[in-house]
């Protein structure tokens, strides 16, 4: 119980939302949360059973976090196949209200938010001016739902008597690596493009500030997205990548590190089934350089259909 | 024409007309009995000092000696592309660029004939084919980028673009000219260098097509061309100073490939094979899609990566797809494939003979019911009858891999989500048919093909204007239309 009791003292020691005890009445005795993993819209821990323990810089002890195993990633990836069907068919639209709704509802817990990012290091201005870009990123990208196919579509002017066009659809199930050096920014805006663009996938949060993403799941699990779009992990990277990377029934991969060795890993990994691979490691996310449509068509396809157009007749369309 | 059992209208083949030859001459084609590598703007004699025959895999003749490039040569075309990168292409104005580019197109169509008649002697297609379609596509795609050379700004919103140096490109043997023509004219475009790669059975067209920009007068090092086997190849993809792969080819290469280039900032283009469904509905126009699925798996005697080769018919029509398939295959002219009624010429080498045949085997051992054209082959050379496939398992290797010849696997289905089931249940993606008489039906099916390009009351039909290329394992990047400029450029805010 170590953990837990030192999780108590941070959380008095930095509380700044107004109901943790001042001291003055009898003290009440906090209600810590268990930090879990988010899979097909569950809240299981870990199938391995085992955690580690995610620390601030003051070495203070912060939550015992899920060291997820690769049964978890694997289960994750069924959650997030079944659930790319029905995502992707969703109108467009309906995709931009629950992106919308899903920063409605970080809103409406950005104490929380801020209160973990202090936790985790962040000064109470960064950790507000965080959550803050974090919200606007999710309505920005909300925006982004109904409008960037008609943005990057085409309609062809083929020689030939035929209707032809283009258009972009998801690639389907994205594994995803977040930044790690932000808890809550880095993750919303990796996952926010990948799902507005209509894909489902599998995200590794940060393994040293894991606070926020399982806080996040929280949100996402209130938010109107179907069980299975995103489902967050916690873990090492280590572990993990090679999993991430290999799975036969993941369309591509997204990782922010700018480490040589695990890009070649994920690279070459990746070639089992022809993964398209993204590497953003020199984004810096606090600025409007971090968010842009053309992360949306990332991890889009270009469908171009054809159809025959009638050439029978003498008739023009002289008027 | 005669009424058959099953009252179905039928044409009468019986009393078989013979065509009279009618092969396109030789003489608008000048081979040399040999060729060096382009590099620099010259042909240069490779350093390996070895040379390669390519043969017409129609008669199995020897038509040249090409060389054989190693990894000096490699490195050779390398450096001058790099050179004419930073010397002059990326510093000449956009506008010059495009009127380079041009040039080429219009010098191709003028020697079109000469094209048509060397790609169909070194490859095997019809010379119809590569008389209607191969030369006259592949002039179009370098006319069409041309245009946009200048007009990149426009491309992409809130972008500028920038080239990303050299690109090195591999192609393959099915189209030769044309797949030089597609990597090629957007590279350079775009403001690229290139060092190509013809295959190494279809080498011709792409030293012809050097010819042309040496006559052209494009700076010395923007487009190098060098023949060689598969060792040259991976010396082009290994190279450290290729800033960008542009493959189209197999699967498994097309993984070598990406394998190869981990861990470097080396883009990739990869077109890669396909396994694509063509799906017939009860209620489509059954003599034009009867056409259609013969055009999906027998045009270019199936070597081709998007080639109908699945063939899904509703199970209330599919007796009458079948006797009308079978009895339009009975009037398909295999031979000659100079001659200008031929539908289906050589198969493009004797390796690629084996294999389809290794499948038609397999196909049987499966249990599956083969039906072969009764036509006669020619005595030399490399042909294969077109062939059909019924009672064929989904799980069936020829309803999985893919074959790349003229070998059709049929089989039925009774709904629409069950056909859009097993139509995606591939790990390929690169393209898909659609036969229905009813609009809404179209789209329901054409959203749903986890697939690049679908053809819906069509098949096999390109465009320069029309972006082409894969989901799933049959690769990523686009070639074709405003989407193929994107991958050979860097977007910068």
């Amino acid at each position: 119980m170590a953990t837990k009791s030192a999780i108590k003292k941070t959380a008095i020691k930095f509380s700044e939302n107004g109901h943790s005890n001042n001291g003055v009445e009898a003290k009440r005795l906090e209600v810590l949360k268990t930090y879990k993993i988010y899979i097909g819209g569950q809240f299981p821990r870990t199938e391995s059973g085992r955690f580690y323990i995610a620390t601030n810089s003051k070495n203070a002890n912060l939550a015992n976090v899920c060291l997820s195993s690769r049964k978890d990633f694997r289960e994750a990836v069924v959650a997030a196949r079944g659930a790319f069907g029905g995502w992707s068919a969703r109108a467009a639209f309906n995709r931009g209200q629950i992106l919308y709704r899903i920063a409605e509802m970080l809103e409406g817990r950005k104490a929380q938010f801020i209160d973990e990012l202090i936790k985790q290091d962040s000064t109470a201005s960064d950790a507000e001016k965080e959550v803050n870009l974090a919200i606007d990123r999710l309505i920005y990208y909300s925006g982004w739902c109904d409008k960037f196919q008609q943005l990057f579509s085409s309609v062809n002017p083929v020689a030939s008597s035929h209707f032809n066009f283009s258009a972009p659809e998801p690639t389907g199930v994205v594994s995803v690596i977040a930044p790690q050096d932000t808890s809550l920014l880095g993750l919303v805006s990796v996952i926010a493009p990948i799902i507005a663009g209509g894909n489902t996938c599998v995200v590794l949060a940060s393994a040293s500030k894991p606070l926020c993403s399982v806080t996040f799941a929280e949100v996402l699990a209130t938010s109107d997205l179907s069980g299975g779009v995103v489902n967050i992990l916690t873990g090492k990277i280590a572990e993990l990548a090679p999993y991430f990377s290999d799975h036969m029934d993941v369309n591509a991969i997204v990782f922010c590190e700018a480490d040589k060795d695990l890009k070649k890993l994920i690279q070459e990994k990746a070639t089992q089934n022809i993964k398209r691979v993204f590497q953003y490691d020199k984004t810096n996310w606090e600025t409007d350089e971090g968010q842009s449509p053309y992360f949306i068509m990332d991890l889009q396809e270009i469908k171009t259909t054809w159809h025959p157009i009638e050439n029978i007749g003498g008739a023009k369309a002289g008027y | 024409m005669a009424t058959s059992k099953n009252n179905t209208i039928k044409l009468k083949f019986d009393s078989a007309r013979k065509l009279a030859p009618a092969p396109e001459s030789k003489s608008a084609a000048k081979i040399n009995p040999k060729y060096d590598l382009f590099i620099n703007g010259k042909f240069e004699k490779p350093s390996s000092k070895k040379y390669f025959d390519t043969i017409n895999p129609a008669t199995e003749e020897k038509l040249a000696e090409v060389a054989d490039a190693n990894e000096a040569d490699v490195n050779k075309a390398v450096q001058a592309a790099r050179n004419a990168y930073e010397k002059t292409w990326r510093k000449i104005s956009a506008k010059d660029r495009a009127k380079y580019i041009y040039r080429i197109a219009r010098m191709m169509q003028e020697r079109a004939r000469e094209f048509a008649v060397i790609e169909t002697l070194d490859g095997g297609k019809p010379i119809k084919e590569s008389r209607d379609f191969d030369v006259p596509a592949a002039a179009n795609h370098f006319f069409y980028y041309a245009g946009w050379a200048d007009k990149l700004e426009y491309a992409f919103p809130n972008r500028r673009t920038q080239p990303l140096g050299v690109a090195g490109q591999i192609i393959p043997w099915n189209f030769p000219l044309l797949m030089a023509a597609w990597k090629i004219a957007p590279a350079l475009a775009t403001g690229n260098t290139v060092v190509l790669k013809p295959a190494e059975t279809t080498p011709l067209t792409a030293l012809k097509l050097a010819e042309i920009i040496q006559e052209a007068d494009l700076p010395p090092g923007v487009v190098n061309i060098i023949t060689g086997a598969g060792a040259t190849g991976a010396a082009i993809v290994n190279h450290p100073d290729i800033n960008k792969i542009a493959f189209t080819g197999s699967t498994d290469v097309g993984k070598i490939i990406q394998r190869s280039i981990a861990g470097t900032n080396k883009k990739a283009t990869l077109e890669l094979g396909g396994k694509a469904a063509n799906i017939i509905f009860d209620d489509a126009p059954l003599d034009q899609a009867v056409e259609g699925i013969i055009n999906a798996i027998f045009f270019n005697q199936g070597h081709v990566c998007c080639a109908g080769s699945r063939l899904y018919v509703q199970e209330s029509v599919m007796k009458q797809v079948i006797q009308k398939l079978k009895d339009r295959i009975e009037t398909l002219i295999i031979g000659d494939p100079l001659d200008k009624n031929t539908d289906i010429g050589a198969i493009n080498s004797k390796a690629q003979l084996d294999t389809i045949n290794k499948y038609i085997k397999i196909g049987i051992q499966e249990g599956a019911d083969m039906f072969e054209s009764s036509c006669a082959l020619p005595r030399k050379g490399f042909f294969c009858k077109p062939t059909i496939f019924t009672n064929v398992a989904q799980s069936s290797r020829i309803a999985q891999e893919e074959i790349f010849g003229p070998v059709l696997a049929i089989q039925s289905f009774r709904t629409d989500d069950e056909v859009i089931e097993k139509a995606n249940n591939t790990p390929f993606g690169l393209s898909a048919g659609v036969w229905t008489d009813k609009g809404s039906k179209i789209f329901n099916l054409t959203t749903k093909m986890r697939a690049g390009v679908v053809w819906a009351n069509t098949f096999n039909k390109f465009d320069p204007t029309s972006p082409f290329g894969g989901y799933k394992e049959s690769g990523y990047g686009r070639e074709g239309g405003l989407h193929g400029l994107g991958g050979y450029l860097n977007l910068i805010n």
